[in-house]
């Protein structure tokens, strides 16, 4: 759901197959259209581009109404103990059912929400076990609060369980065919499929994408998953989970080491100057405060590590380990709102590495103006791309709205490398990490991404070297230092790229007094003895010289001696619920991680038979009570699977974290022909929209744009085409932009197969080919027909293979927790012809 | 020993990756006519959108050796919704009607069953391209001879499989020696049909054409994927043919030796 995964990750869906091959495991797809995955399912359900709200929160309303859920033990103990379905939720709290449609904190202008009534009740804070504050952990231990509240029968009206339970009781079959256009019967094949597949002797999983990301209310969506597999017992168990599938390669090691302008490495949030975060000990105790008492109360070592392996020498507990110049970010940085700050002359200069905003960018005339705003930009790239071309041959230019001569932008276009070119990783989105070896020099004057980074910084380190300014102090001072050994370079014609292990190493981290690479994340220090950029993969880099990413021993399974996944080779998370209470596997046949009383002298632990580290403290006994004035895993208790949690359970209410409420719940996409039949209110209240000229949006059930429109992917084709469309055996797989259209919509419009098309949004027009095939459907939304096409939006004028941008017709309109744009659903018209 | 290739179409996501993998290793063009020369760009671009589902290739050619064919079967209320994928190439058929045709012998088999043209040896003259009933030979205007699928003589000589089967990602397409491949090919069938007893799925080379070396697991009938439901290599039917030609012969000499003396009668009647 959510995801095509045979089209766009064909290489991971022989998974899938295999699992039908070897059990004849059941493959449901859910998806507004019948794609290359949908072939190859038992089920295909077909929904509404952005009901999938409905459809999921309906699966939970089914599910929890069974006799068979209720009266099963594995999923009552699971439930109670392993997620806050019992926890006590503050008595101010008002529901979307109370509320119409919105949660209780809603601001006066309704565009945001203050958080205070989705708290947990708790009991009253413990006495601090410290009195002075002499480090940043003493910092924390004087403010744990109270434990949350629990009523184990889950009766009480304030109970997480009674809470979700009222919040999708209108979440039925007839909702499904009311709302997403799905029949009753396929819905519940799919839930009896996921309810029948879960239990003590059974998991199933749940895969998604950027089906699912896409939308304003993404975020909620893929949560709602989450708490369904809670309510079903999947997580943590073999066979079970959420699994996301990204949208480019390793982007989740880009996202792990920070390409997130909000994140640093590991996930810790960047410094804000919106947030009390003027010092370091300011810093730790906003952002440590409110999880300390989960894993996260490990985040001052984590951070501090950190600072001392950007500035090593530099970093001290004089200055802070340098904090106080590491920048802050002031706002909403993201692709859009950076896009609107470049387009109103902001932003002087712009790198553009491996990406092509001109075509994978929302509302693509907006990016393509706004680039001619810049001073410079740096585009480094395989082909000249789009991006790179915009000022000589862009569709502005050849039209004549925008001048070659005018545009003031210095462009540099500067040849990369391959992936075959240089060494370097692949994290995979199950935190696997991969090492990949240089296999050729590449070409000429192309350099791979980390040769020009390196040499870029030590160029500016040079340049900045006798500043005295302190806004020169960080890049000045930065430890930079990643020269080859002779043996790495001496096959190769470039004698100057920098060394991967050691990016690798500073990564993983050491101790610093004598540069030994750290084993563990538990061994990072608050007190600037240990450097480690990303505790996250502390552990891939054990001792010198040995590369774990490099490992290749396969077994068919767990497979520990292949790649590392972070965190610590743990390769499902939460492991610890695949035991019971107890500590015994919940079946023989599901057995993964297990209490083994005989370890450690008869003290006991826990193990694997699978060779799997459990995602747990090793010696935590399961009974163990937790010390209530306690942090981290000291605060956790022996039945607390979810270590990243505050609490230790899995949240199917989110007290916190979430800026548009506590609960999934639906709203329309923010462009939709339907009124929102569930609630008055008609989308996220807090939906990122940017309403300006050049940027419009389509009213509710606009008359000019009836026509619900979906962007999507090619197998032939990779993201903006920019190594596809190049290349002549994938253009003439796939060589035009093309639309899927029903044969019901293409009667009315009277549009025959094959022939051009016009497609018109607020924003812009494409023209496309025509394909008309009954793997597009209309939809009954409400005794109302609402027709859909897509796109694939893989073309631009370059290449072998052009077309259209798709992108020209997207709004700049996003998810308020991520910033992640709506790509997935919006409006527009269709019309024959297209000169 | 005989190699070749099963090709299990049930668990074939249409990816196409064996379509590339193929042009790739056989250092193939890409297929003239689906480019044109655009004056802008001073290079040729992409023209073959088809409108035929997914498949814009549309035919195995001179340089395209696979061709993956799609297949959508929906009814008015989607209630028969399937998109059947099939990754096409030459059979390496054990009667190969190519290899009978050929008045040069430039078309022979391999000590390991695979049927190749020796392009040195191709005169081209195309008598090859009617005699295969699958339509799978097809002659390059530039090298001026015929090609088509080689089972990538080159790899399975040195101990590798083909390029097709080694990209498939779903391992639809398999290589190996053909008696092992029926066993899996009738086991996999046998999975099928206990699981739906009503499967139309079917293996398609058992018998066509003297048995096909690379075969395949078809989920409906052969001609629904564009095949011939009884392929017949046209060298079978020479008996027969031969047989209606010296009948036709005799006959034909018998009316002329009948109207030659008729005349002659004639004649002398006319000449009295």
């Amino acid at each position: 759901m959510g995801s095509n995964m045979a089209e766009c990750h064909p290489v991971a869906f022989r998974w899938p197959m295999k699992a039908k091959l070897d059990h004849n495991a059941t493959l449901m797809h859910v998806d507004p259209r019948f794609t290359r995955t949908s072939a190859m399912c038992d089920i295909h359900a077909p929904i509404r581009a952005g009901s999938d709200i409905v459809f999921l929160g309906a699966i939970i309303n089914y599910v929890i109404n069974q006799p068979r859920w209720q009266n099963d033990l594995f999923f009552q103990q699971y439930l109670a103990n392993y997620t806050n379905a019992a926890t006590l939720i503050n008595a101010d709290y008002k529901d979307t059912e109370d509320l119409d449609g919105v949660f209780s904190g809603l601001s006066a202008d309704g565009k945001s929400y203050a958080a205070a009534s989705w708290g947990y009740q708790r009991d009253a804070a413990p006495t601090p076990p410290v009195a002075e504050e002499k480090t940043f952990t003493d910092m924390l231990l004087k403010r744990v609060p109270g434990r949350p509240k629990q009523d184990f029968s889950m009766t009480s009206p304030n109970s997480v369980f009674q809470i979700v339970k009222k919040h999708y009781s209108r979440y039925t079959p007839e909702m499904v065919e009311r709302v997403c256009g799905c029949p009753k019967e396929k819905f519940i094949a799919v839930a009896e499929t996921l309810l029948k597949n879960s239990g003590r002797d059974k998991t199933c999983n749940i895969t998604y994408a950027v089906g699912w990301t896409q939308h304003t209310t993404g975020v909620q969506i893929i949560r709602l998953a989450a708490m369904l597999q809670a309510i079903l017992g999947n997580i943590g168990r073999p066979g079970g989970g959420v699994l996301a599938l990204r949208g480019h390669a390793t982007i989740q090691g880009s996202t792990d080491i920070a390409t997130l302008y909000h994140s640093l490495p590991g996930y810790l949030n960047m410094p804000d100057a919106r947030k009390a975060h003027d010092t370091l000990k300011d810093f730790i105790l906003t952002e440590a405060v409110p999880i300390m008492t989960s894993f996260w109360g490990n985040l001052p070592k984590y951070a501090v590590s950190y600072f001392k392996a950007q500035w090593g020498d530099k970093a001290t507990a004089a200055n802070d380990y340098g904090y106080d110049y590491h920048p802050r970010i002031t706002g909403d940085h993201s692709h859009m709102p950076m896009f609107l700050d470049m387009a109103d002359g902001k932003i002087k200069g712009f790198f553009v590495m491996g990406q092509n905003p001109a075509v994978g960018g929302q509302n693509a005339r907006l990016q393509r103006k706004a680039l001619a705003k810049l001073d410079w930009m740096v585009v480094r790239d395989l082909y000249e791309t789009e991006t790179a071309a915009f000022w000589r041959n862009s569709p502005e230019i050849k039209s004549g709205e925008l001048k070659t001569a005018d545009i003031k932008t210095e462009v540099f276009y500067l040849p990369a490398a391959g992936v075959a070119e240089a060494d370097g990783t692949f994290t995979n989105t199950s935190r696997l990490v991969q090492g990949h070896e240089k296999a050729v020099d590449p070409p000429d004057d192309a350099r791979s991404d980390i040769w020009f980074t390196y040499h870029l910084g030590k160029r500016l380190i040079k340049a900045y070297a006798s500043s005295t300014l302190d806004q020169d102090w960080p890049i000045k001072n930065l430890l930079w230092d990643y020269e080859p050994e002779p043996a790495e370079v001496k096959e190769w014609r470039i004698k100057d790229e920098p060394s991967a292990y050691k990016i690798m190493k500073e990564i993983n981290g050491y101790t610093w007094a004598d540069k030994k690479p750290l084993t563990s994340f538990v061994n990072l220090t608050e007190t600037g003895t240990t450097a480690g950029a990303a505790w996250i993969y502390t552990g891939i880099i054990p001792e010198e010289g040995r590369n774990r990413a490099h490992d290749r021993k396969g077994d068919g399974w767990i497979s520990p001696g292949w790649g590392f996944a972070w965190p610590a080779n743990r390769h499902i998370m939460y492991n610890r619920a695949s035991a019971d209470l107890d500590g015994n596997p919940w079946s023989e046949k599901k057995k993964l991680v297990f209490w083994n009383q005989t370890l450690n002298n008869g003290a006991g632990g826990w193990a694997s038979h699978a060779g799997e580290i459990p995602d747990f403290q090793g010696t935590k006994r399961p009974d163990y009570r937790g010390n209530d004035a306690g942090i981290a895993f000291d605060w956790l208790r022996g039945n607390d699977p979810f270590i990243m949690r505050a609490d230790g359970k899995a949240w199917l209410f989110a007290p916190s974290g979430l800026v548009d409420g506590p609960l999934p719940t639906h709203y329309e996409p923010y462009e939709s022909p339907v009124q929102n039949p569930v609630y008055k209110q008609q989308t996220n209240p807090i939906a990122k929209v940017w309403d300006r000229d050049g940027n419009r949006y389509h009213k509710l059930a606009d008359p000019n744009y009836p026509i619900v429109i979906s962007t999507y992917r090619l197998t032939e084709h990779h993201l903006t085409g920019t190594m596809t469309r190049w290349l002549p055996w994938l253009a003439e797989l796939m060589p035009e932009l093309f639309t899927e259209i029903s044969p019901e919509l293409a009667k009315e419009k009277n549009i025959i197969n094959g022939e051009y098309v016009k497609i018109t949004t607020a924003r812009g027009t494409v023209r496309a080919r025509a394909l008309v095939t009954r793997r597009m459907q209309p939809f009954n939304i409400d005794g109302k027909i609402v027709h859909e096409i897509g796109l694939p939006w893989h073309w631009g004028w370059q290449g072998v293979a052009s077309g259209d941008v798709t992108n020209n017709l997207t709004a700049l309109v996003g998810d308020p927790n991520v910033s992640i744009h709506e790509a997935k659903v919006f409006t527009c018209n269709i019309e024959k012809g297209g000169a | 020993m005989a190699k070749g290739m099963f090709v299990d179409t049930s668990i074939c996501t249409g990816c196409k990756a064996c379509q590339v993998a193929c042009k790739e290793w056989n250092g193939l063009d890409a297929e003239p006519t689906h480019f044109k020369f655009d004056k802008d760009k001073g290079f040729a671009v992409a023209t073959n959108f088809s409108g035929n589902s997914y498949d814009n290739t549309g035919k195995l050619s001179a340089t395209d050796w696979r061709h993956v064919r799609f297949i959508e079967q929906f009814n008015e209320k989607r209630t028969e919704a399937r998109w059947l994928f099939m990754s096409d190439s030459c059979k390496h058929c054990n009667d190969a009607g190519c290899l009978n045709a050929c008045p040069v012998s430039a078309i022979t088999r391999t000590d390991m069953g695979n049927v190749v043209v020796n392009k040195d040896v191709c005169i081209g003259c195309k008598y090859c391209i009617p005699a295969c009933p699958f339509g799978v030979i097809s002659y390059s205007e530039k090298t001026k001879t015929v090609q088509k699928c080689t089972l990538c003589n080159d790899r399975i000589h040195n101990g590798l499989g083909t390029a097709c089967a080694k990209a498939c990602p779903t391992g639809s397409i398999m290589f190996g020696d053909v008696a092992e491949l029926k066993t899996k090919a009738n086991a996999r069938l046998a999975q099928l049909k206990s699981w739906d007893a009503k499967t139309k799925a079917n293996i398609y080379g058992y018998n066509e054409a003297g048995g096909l070396n690379v075969f395949y697991l078809l989920l409906d009938k052969p001609s629904v994927y564009g095949q011939p439901e009884n392929p017949v290599v046209p060298q079978r039917r020479l008996p027969v043919s031969l047989g209606f030609t010296a009948v036709g012969a005799v006959i034909v000499g018998l009316a002329a030796l009948f109207s030659f003396r008729e005349r002659g009668a004639r004649d002398a009647e006319v000449k009295q």
